[in-house]
């Protein structure tokens, strides 16, 4: 239960590293989350992602299971507060601002100096990510297939996911 | 004419606003609900498909320029998203009820597989069906790094300040603010507005 302060300040220091999507954070959720505190291990945190993703909604509430194991119903509730409530704060002020500095020609600057910046760490969370999740042959294919068939088709990615762990289910059990 | 424009255009708000009338907080958050228990794989198209298409409570043009703040801004698109056409429509409360309209169905969700995978995340089966769905994860991510390539990165350059990025977070170990900062300021540097606008304003 004393945990609680360490959940709390751990995500809403996350929120903020969440430019671009969820992933930005990934890295620094790892070393908090898995080496710091030791809250789960890095396959369960992989794992609870990538779950994550095949859930409705906001891409990110795997943090609620966290909170959950932690801190249970409390510290659930806790954690969603402190994960989306400061950058929903910091939205709600900025965007305000930012509507009526149309015109500041640095406003352009920033959005395409941002562009770059914030692609890069989505890839530098996918990249530690694959570190735990791409083990051999047969998990990179899984990976590429995915990849490949999203730029071909218009395909719910959501199916996919689910699609993965069938495959999974059947390639990695042992008999 | 510009003047004209703003006139037609706000007398189009007055009419909308008269037909959508008060839109109520309790409706907000039932809408967002519904996008959050439904929008699998990816909220954008749902938030699109509800907001503008069904509700007609933000116009294309609105949508793609909170959804280009929303990329900008530190938070997820969907809860910014959220935050913004709440905003829009009744203030701060419609903000709120927003955010917690859209993410509650998945926190729910997510709550009870946490529970679920506790206890039974160390079977055989549940480990190797969730070894499948990791790697999907991180073909999912790169799809969407490539997609968000093709729209925002505009030259060579752009594909420069990526990599160091990636190498700073991922070689170097650099915390994510430090490179944010870093990176940040020499792109948005590179990126400063042309000297032009001075001249033409001298002239």
């Amino acid at each position: 239960m004393s945990q609680i302060p360490a959940l709390v300040r751990v995500f809403a220091y996350l929120s903020i590293l969440t430019v671009g999507g969820g992933m930005a954070a990934f890295p620094e959720m790892k070393i908090l989350t898995v080496e710091v505190h030791q809250w789960l291990t890095f396959p369960q945190l992989i794992h609870l992602y990538s779950v994550g993703q095949m859930a409705p909604g906001p891409n990110m509430m795997m943090i609620v299971a966290i909170g959950q194991w932690v801190g249970g119903m409390f510290g659930a509730v806790a954690v969603l507060i402190a994960f989306f409530g400061p950058t929903a704060l910091l939205t709600f002020v900025v965007a305000r601002l930012w509507q009526k500095m149309e015109k500041w020609p640095w406003r352009t600057s920033i959005q395409q100096g941002l562009a770059p910046v914030s692609i890069g760490l989505l890839l530098a969370g996918c990249f530690t990510m694959a570190r735990g999740a791409i083990s051999g042959m047969e998990t990179a294919a899984i990976a590429v297939g995915v990849l490949l068939i999203l730029q071909q088709y218009k395909v719910n990615p959501a199916l996919l996911v689910a699609g993965s762990a069938v495959l999974g289910m059947f390639s990695f059990a042992p008999k | 004419m510009s003047e004209r424009a703003t006139k037609l255009v706000l007398q189009r708000g007055v009419d909308s606003d008269a037909a959508s009338a008060e839109v109520s907080i309790g409706l907000i958050f039932l809408e967002f609900l519904i996008i959050g228990a439904t929008s699998f794989g990816g909220v954008v198209p749902y938030l699109r498909g509800s907001l503008v298409t069904k509700r007609h409570w933000v116009d294309d043009k609105e949508f793609v320029e909170m959804l280009s703040i929303s990329q900008s801004l530190p938070g997820l698109n969907a809860t910014n998203m959220a935050i913004l056409v709440g905003d829009k429509l009744r203030g701060a409360l419609g903000s709120l009820a927003a955010i917690i309209g859209i993410c509650l169905p998945g926190a729910v969700l997510m709550y009870v597989v946490g529970v679920f995978y506790r206890s039974h995340g160390d079977h055989d089966f549940v480990t190797a069906a969730l070894k499948g769905v990791a790697a999907a994860a991180v073909g999912l991510i790169l799809s969407t790094v490539m997609g968000l390539s093709k729209k925002a990165l505009a030259g060579k350059i752009d594909f420069v300040f990526m990599a160091l990025t990636v190498i700073a977070v991922n070689r170097f170990h650099q915390s994510v603010p430090r490179t944010l900062v870093a990176v940040g300021l020499l792109a948005i540097f590179f990126h400063r507005p042309p000297k032009k606008q001075k001249e033409s304003a001298t002239l």
